[in-house]
């Protein structure tokens, strides 16, 4: 009997986060005249997508209890470099050579960049044993510094129309920066939950001393897991700038924060293990809602950054409750 | 004086200390005797304060007392001096010494120049010239082990614990440390000294206490017992487990490991010395050795944990094997059961289909991308219903189940792995009585089935019940090898006491 009302809480606890925006959805609904309208809701999707591709990464990061603090701006460095490919392409006048790029290539050589700057992540962090947190605060600044290096300061702009699809685009009367980060989650949920790369995520941040002494790689699993977050921020940036027409060079700041905050209000545990991808997509929309709900509500904007804090700690506090009541 | 008087304790049903009484008497070094699991540290635990229900009566000095915390116990003037000591390594000797209760002046700021020549007043009185403000890091074990002495004496305790202080000091560090007990000693101070190094307490102990199976069973004067007497006092039980008939011995060789050396992490001690021996297809290999002597690090050693630190080689069916990691070792047929499931064997937060299945994921492949859910859960419960796994359903979280059940997870997912060798290190530990029968027999079935199985264990009766021959370990070296038909509690124990 005590096993049965455990599942039950269980499950209770994977829609927690879905309950808690159906409730924000409804009070909404009722306190103005614009929210539940078609409109608004892809608007709010669409201004989701690029957090819910980062916090996607994010949540892959945690579930191995680790983080990562680098996504914004491996953004900004990986919409640049897209950017300055499409436009400028790579020349090396030493050599006599030139690379142009199409529209594929160029976005291609972006989420390369990305995985390649995560796998970097994670190979200090497990070859080096240097915590999560300062490695990638490493990072954050270093690809920060590069970006600028790269656009030496200032924005790559007026960028080819095919490129502005990505941003902009809409297909089947859904802008193409949701389906993308449609795609994206559902990659990840079967990831997570149906191969055994998601198996051993979920091992090693439930008890890495068991899954090292079950014979798993946890060198390679983490760093598949850094590349992958990499790889999703760089996307996130391809989003960014094809919608701007431009690759701003302090674009993505603060970008982490608010991907670490879905994961949060998504449920799953800053001590890994314990989450899932569907929970982050949640605290992503949340948060994508609370602020399009504010706004509506003309509430101040700081008064929103208020709201969004106590939002997040409103959610760890009910999951702690939860977990002790266990 | 320190009695103990009817003192039971039990931890989730298990019986831990049965009825004991016990008096330790000041003036004197009060030696503490008995096998792994005696029931010694959950005795001083309870005399520390660590433990605070019990049921009986303390009494220190004709009053009766129960503490609950161990500031209370160490206020009322019994310090404890652990094998693991207990000192903040990044702060000095002097910090160390007034952590919790330091000296300020009357505007609640640190006065350092008085703690400071307190803590050299207490150094001097233990002959430790070192500055008092040296880190304890920087500190020899012997050193760190003697300022504890001085915590003690800061907080003038009238009864000192010392839980095996001489493990890892050498020689000379254990003659200077005698010299401060007897002072101590001389000063009325009671001396409570548990070790298993008997040759040490003839030197230094008055009087002994031996602990059996959670009970008292003798206390005496060191002058009038002999070593002999101590060995069979110790180890005088009733048989818990009988054993079937002897079977007859296994030929063939299965798994043999030459010359095993393991250094410590920094390379300054050996914690394995020269290992041979050679396990049989379809034997249980029993080792037994004390607290310390290598028993969980041999284990980890052949399942490749130790890559860096260990030499040696290994032969499993006559081909040599080279194990650098677990996967290598698991690959090779050879798997491990390690010592704490929940830190080291299980995913407690999550299922029990995933921590049965975690080590045969490739086996559960679909379309190279997949796992196969479905083969995955029919697996699982046959592992539930094959080893008699009691869990609500193949998705129940495994911190929900009992010790004996989580154990049993941990059996499935190497069985499932289908091996040749199988470690298991201290495999029935904190399990109730019940679930550890159980899992004899299937230890059994599973050599009967012809695997090779090494059982590690801290447990006499368990090492008698389930072993075809018995190896023992004593401070890092095989000192016998003996066929179960010759084992008996007191020649096992002697020999794990004893090197040479």
């Amino acid at each position: 009997m005590a096993t049965i009302t455990a599942t039950y809480k269980n499950q209770l606890t994977r829609f927690q986060s879905l309950i808690a925006l159906l409730v924000l959805c409804i009070a909404l609904s009722v306190l103005t005249d614009k929210f539940f309208t078609a409109d608004n809701g892809l608007n709010v999707l669409r201004q989701t997508a690029v957090n819910i591709c980062i916090a996607t990464g994010m949540t892959l990061v945690v579930l191995t209890s680790g983080i990562d603090l680098s996504v914004g701006s491996v953004l900004a460095l990986c919409g640049a470099i897209t950017a300055g490919c499409l436009k400028n392409g790579i020349a090396i006048p030493s050599m006599d050579l030139f690379i142009g790029f199409t529209v594929l290539g160029a976005v291609l050589a972006g989420i390369l960049v990305g995985a390649v700057l995560g796998w970097f992540n994670g190979f200090t962090i497990t070859k080096f044993k240097v915590p999560p947190f300062v490695a990638t605060l490493a990072m954050l600044t270093i690809a920060r510094g590069l970006t600028m290096l790269y656009t030496k300061g200032q924005p790559v702009s007026n960028l080819s129309t095919d490129f502005a699809i990505i941003g902009t685009g809409w297909w089947l009367g859904i802008p193409v920066p949701v389906w993308i980060a449609a795609v994206v989650v559902l990659l990840a949920v079967f990831v997570t939950e149906k191969t055994k790369l998601g198996r051993y995520i979920y091992a090693i941040g439930g008890n890495e001393t068991a899954a090292k002494f079950s014979g798993i790689n946890i060198t390679k699993v983490k760093i598949t897991v850094y590349a992958l977050a990499g790889a999703l921020a760089a996307i996130g940036g391809i989003i960014v700038t094809s919608r701007l027409d431009s690759a701003q060079p302090n674009a993505g700041t603060g970008y982490e924060l608010d991907a670490i905050a879905a994961v949060v209000i998504g449920g799953t545990s800053l001590s890994g293990g314990k989450g899932s991808v569907w929970g982050t997509v949640m605290g992503a929309i949340i948060i994508g809602v609370l602020n399009n709900g504010l706004v509506l509500l003309n509430v101040s904007p700081f008064w929103q950054q208020v709201v969004k804090g106590a939002v997040i700690l409103l959610a760890v506090v009910i999951d702690k409750a939860g977990e002790k009541k266990e | 004086m320190l009695v103990a008087k009817n003192i039971t304790k039990k931890f989730s049903g298990v019986t831990a200390l049965d009825n004991i009484c016990l008096e330790l008497l000041p003036g004197k070094v009060n030696a503490i005797i008995g096998e792994n699991g005696a029931g010694k540290s959950t005795l001083m635990k309870i005399f520390s304060g660590v433990h605070t229900e019990y049921e009986g009566e303390i009494i220190l000095d004709g009053k009766t007392v129960h503490f609950s915390s161990t500031k209370e116990a160490e206020r009322a003037g019994i310090a404890i001096i652990h094998q693991e000591l207990n000192l903040v390594p990044y702060l000095t000797i002097t910090e160390n010494i007034f952590l919790g209760h330091e000296l300020t002046n009357a505007w609640g700021v640190l006065n350092k120049t008085k703690m400071q020549e307190e803590t050299r007043q207490l150094l001097d009185r233990l002959n430790l010239d070192i500055h008092p403000n040296t880190k304890i890091s920087s500190l020899k074990v012997g050193q760190q082990q003697l300022v504890e002495i001085a915590k003690a004496l800061h907080v003038d305790a009238k009864v000192i614990i010392m839980d095996e202080p001489t493990s890892a000091i050498s020689d000379k560090e254990v003659n200077n440390l005698f010299t401060i007990i007897n002072e101590l000693v001389s000063q009325g101070k009671t001396i409570v000294y548990i070790s298993h190094k008997l040759n040490e307490l003839f030197q230094i102990a008055d009087r002994f206490v031996i602990l059996r199976d959670g009970t008292t069973v003798n206390t005496g004067e060191m002058k009038t017992t002999t070593h002999d007497n101590l060995i069979q006092m110790m180890t005088g039980r009733k048989i818990l487990y009988s054993r079937d008939e002897v079977a007859e011995e296994k030929k063939d060789d299965l798994l043999r490991l030459k010359s095993i050396y393991l250094k410590n992490v920094t390379g300054s001690d050996e914690i394995l010395h020269n290992i041979s021996f050679t396990l049989h297809k379809g034997e249980v290999l029993g080792i037994y050795g004390l607290m310390g002597a290598g028993r969980t690090e041999l284990m980890e050693t052949i399942f490749g944990l130790h890559p860096r630190f260990s030499s040696g080689e290994i032969f499993l069916d006559g081909k040599k094997l080279k194990i650098q990691s677990p996967s290598d070792a698991i690959d090779a047929g050879i798997v491990l059961v390690p010592e704490d499931r929940k830190l080291q064997g299980l995913c407690t937060s999550l299922a029990v289909r995933p921590n049965i299945s975690i080590t045969i994921l490739e086996q559960l492949d679909r379309w190279g991308i997949m796992i196969n859910k479905k083969r995955e859960t029919t697996l699982s419960k046959q592992y539930i219903q094959q080893l008699a796994i009691k869990t609500f359903s193949t998705e129940t979280l495994v911190k929900n189940l009992s010790g004996g059940n989580q154990q049993k997870i941990v059996l499935a997912k190497w069985l499932a792995k289908k091996p040749m060798v199988l470690l298991l290190d201290e495999p029935t530990r904190g399990i109730d009585i019940n679930a550890k029968s159980e899992i004899y027999k299937l230890i059994k079935q599973l050599a009967a089935e012809g695997l090779g199985i090494i059982v590690v264990s801290s447990e006499l009766p368990e090492i008698l019940a389930i072993s075809d021959r018995v190896l023992v370990l004593c401070e890092g070296e095989l000192t016998a090898n003996i066929p179960i038909k010759e084992a008996t509690e007191a020649a096992i124990l002697k020999m794990a006491i004893h090197k040479n």
